[in-house]
């Protein structure tokens, strides 16, 4: 199992490497042609490289977590939540209990964050708590904790640094050669002969349009890719790809849109966010397979290790590629499929879903909560400051 | 001559490193199932704790079914003499205690009042979600273990498994059939299958 995820990350490394090819040859390219020295090009790549690296950094997830309104819940204010979680966290052979956090909003949607997988943090939407049966919150939660266990969050961090590094480099030449015009090729003395400066100047004007284009392509082919690995790696740890597979139906299926989500932060979450935005899920310049497609594969799975996985993807995507090796996955033996579990009524266990959310909320938010004697919840704000209470349906004087 | 030499101890460099690697791996998959089995341990340690509140709380309702309070609570005291044993043998202890706990609960399903109670939701709660944790736990165990197996069994690092003492790691294969499904938590009157 564990060598898959490597060889896994061994070909996403690899196309991050390409990224960081191209980087590297735009910037000589550029370096060469404007200043004459590849060299100070592929330095000055590097130094923006460094500085979007750190900004990065030490943004992380903090800035997440505040625009989406997360708030961390503590084992007692959600048990359910807490358990899965936890349950995941076990199955997957996380080293750490990741930090929870539930958003206060009706979408559906979750998201993992956490360039460590000793500090993690996961996060899922209220409504999704509510929606949401067991199994189906753990195929969500399962392919959240994949992407932290699989490293997902790391690479396509970085890849985005070297996408946004290679996209300012792009855009700053593209104004020099606007405003800098052929004047300057006449300074650029040293490389000599005029045949050879036009090439240069053909290829640096070549990877200045070329070079974002397929670094985006390369970055949104890396995420998709590494949506399927973690749907995968979900079906293994729950052994019950249906599980994930209803759970996607449900969140295909609602049409609120998540209030906090932008551009930026779209590759973190379980499905697409902007789906409903007329962005076709076909888009090679979408973060997210599509919906449909992810269920089909998980519903033809016939055990539920990779192998399995990848026998599905290639049934479904009617292709040959293997999502695998064949070497990768001779390594561990099948993987058979839990039973599933008897069928409860929905819309009983749904009432008491939402009753357990919002009272998870009301702890979150650090609401006291007072019984009076006539049976009223009473819901006191934080801010609440006196020693008494009157209940406002029977008029009784609770203390605080 | 000079090269001769210079490519056997190049050689030789090459076989050292591939020793120190393939025996650093093998120490790597052992201490993942050492460390799989302090996991499974610490979850039926967990379930141990929680059949004596269960018994608690289900004592003032079911007053007529003494037997299967006092099954229970014999499987648990079997289990927890157990704690030192091999993973075969706690695998066959803790499925025993894992029925009388399924069948505890399946009584459980009969009387709407203590069902209806807040307390006992949520200790069902708990125990459903050790159930699953102990799954879980096992799950990885046992891929861990199959993964050791694998590297002390394949060649070429059985040769160093042999040299350096690695033996291969006992499964924790639950026997019980009904224990191989995760009991549910229903909270209507159906009967668990």
């Amino acid at each position: 199992m564990w060598q898959q995820i490597r060889s896994n990350r061994t070909r996403s490394v690899f196309l991050v490497i390409v990224m960081g090819v191209l980087l590297a040859l735009l910037g000589y390219f550029l370096g060469l042609y404007f200043v004459g020295s590849g060299a100070v090009g592929l330095f000055i790549a590097l130094i923006i490289w460094v500085i979007m690296s750190l900004v990065g950094y030490f943004q992380g997830d903090s800035i997440l977590l505040a625009t989406s309104r997360a708030k961390k819940i503590a084992p007692d204010d959600h048990p359910r939540l807490y358990n899965v979680v936890e349950e995941m966290k076990i199955a997957s052979g996380l080293e750490a209990m990741p930090d929870i956090y539930i958003m206060d909003d009706p979408a559906l949607n979750a998201f993992a964050t956490g360039r460590n997988p000793k500090k993690a943090t996961v996060a899922v939407t209220s409504g999704l708590l509510q929606k949401l049966n067991r199994n189906e919150l753990q195929g969500v939660v399962g392919h959240e904790i994949a992407h932290v266990k699989n490293r997902d969050v790391l690479l396509m961090a970085m890849c985005a640094v070297l996408l946004g590094t290679i996209v300012v480099l792009a855009w700053y030449a593209s104004r020099f050669f606007i405003f800098g015009g052929m004047g300057r090729t006449r300074r650029s003395s040293s490389s000599g002969g005029s045949g050879g400066q036009i090439i240069i100047l053909a290829l640096a004007i070549i990877l200045m349009i070329l070079a974002p284009i397929f670094a985006q392509l390369i970055y949104f082919a890396l995420s998709r890719r590494r949506e399927y690995l973690a749907d995968a790696s979900s079906a293994l740890y729950t052994r019950y790809p249906e599980g994930l597979a209803s759970a996607l139906e449900k969140l295909a299926a609602s049409t609120d849109q998540l209030k906090s989500a932008n551009k930026a932060t779209a590759p973190m979450y379980i499905i697409n966010p902007f789906r409903k935005q007329g962005m076709s899920a076909e888009d090679l310049t979408s973060t997210h397979p599509p919906i449909s497609e992810r269920i089909r594969i998980l519903r033809a799975m016939s055990g539920a290790s990779y192998e399995d996985y990848s026998a599905a993807y290639q049934q479904v995507r009617h292709t040959d590629k293997a999502f695998i090796s064949a070497a990768e996955a001779l390594a561990t033996g099948s993987v058979a499929l839990r039973a599933a579990q008897p069928e409860v009524p929905e819309k009983l266990e749904e009432v008491q879903r939402v009753r357990e959310t919002t009272n998870a909320l009301w702890n979150v938010h650090k609401y006291k909560t007072i019984t009076c004697a006539c049976g009223t919840k009473l819901r006191l704000p934080p801010s609440y400051k006196l020693p008494e209470v009157k209940c406002p349906h029977c008029g009784r004087i609770n203390p605080v | 001559m000079m090269i001769a030499i210079w490519v056997i101890i190049g050689i030789v460099v090459i076989l050292i490193i591939a020793f120190v690697a393939i025996y650093n791996g093998l120490v790597r998959l052992r201490n993942q199932v050492k460390n799989a089995w302090a996991q499974i341990d610490v979850q039926l340690k967990r379930r141990h704790d929680l059949i004596p509140n269960l018994i608690e709380m289900v004592k003032g309702y079911l007053k007529y079914e003494r037997e299967t309070l006092e099954a229970i609570t014999k499987a648990r005291t079997v289990a927890q003499q157990a704690t030192s044993a091999s993973p075969g043998e706690r695998a066959k202890v803790e499925g025993e205690l894992g029925t009388a706990l399924n069948r505890l609960l399946a009584v459980a399903e009969r009387y709407p009042d203590l069902k209806a109670s807040q307390n006992f939701l949520s200790l069902q709660e708990e125990l459903a979600s050790t159930e699953n944790k102990i799954s879980f736990s096992r799950q990885f165990y046992n891929d861990s273990v199959l993964n050791y197996n694998n590297q002390t069994q394949m060649f070429p690092s059985n040769i160093i498994a042999g040299m350096t003492g690695f033996k291969p790691g006992e499964f924790f294969e639950v026997t019980v059939p009904e224990e191989k499904e995760v009991p549910k938590v229903s909270f209507t009157s159906q009967e668990k299958s």
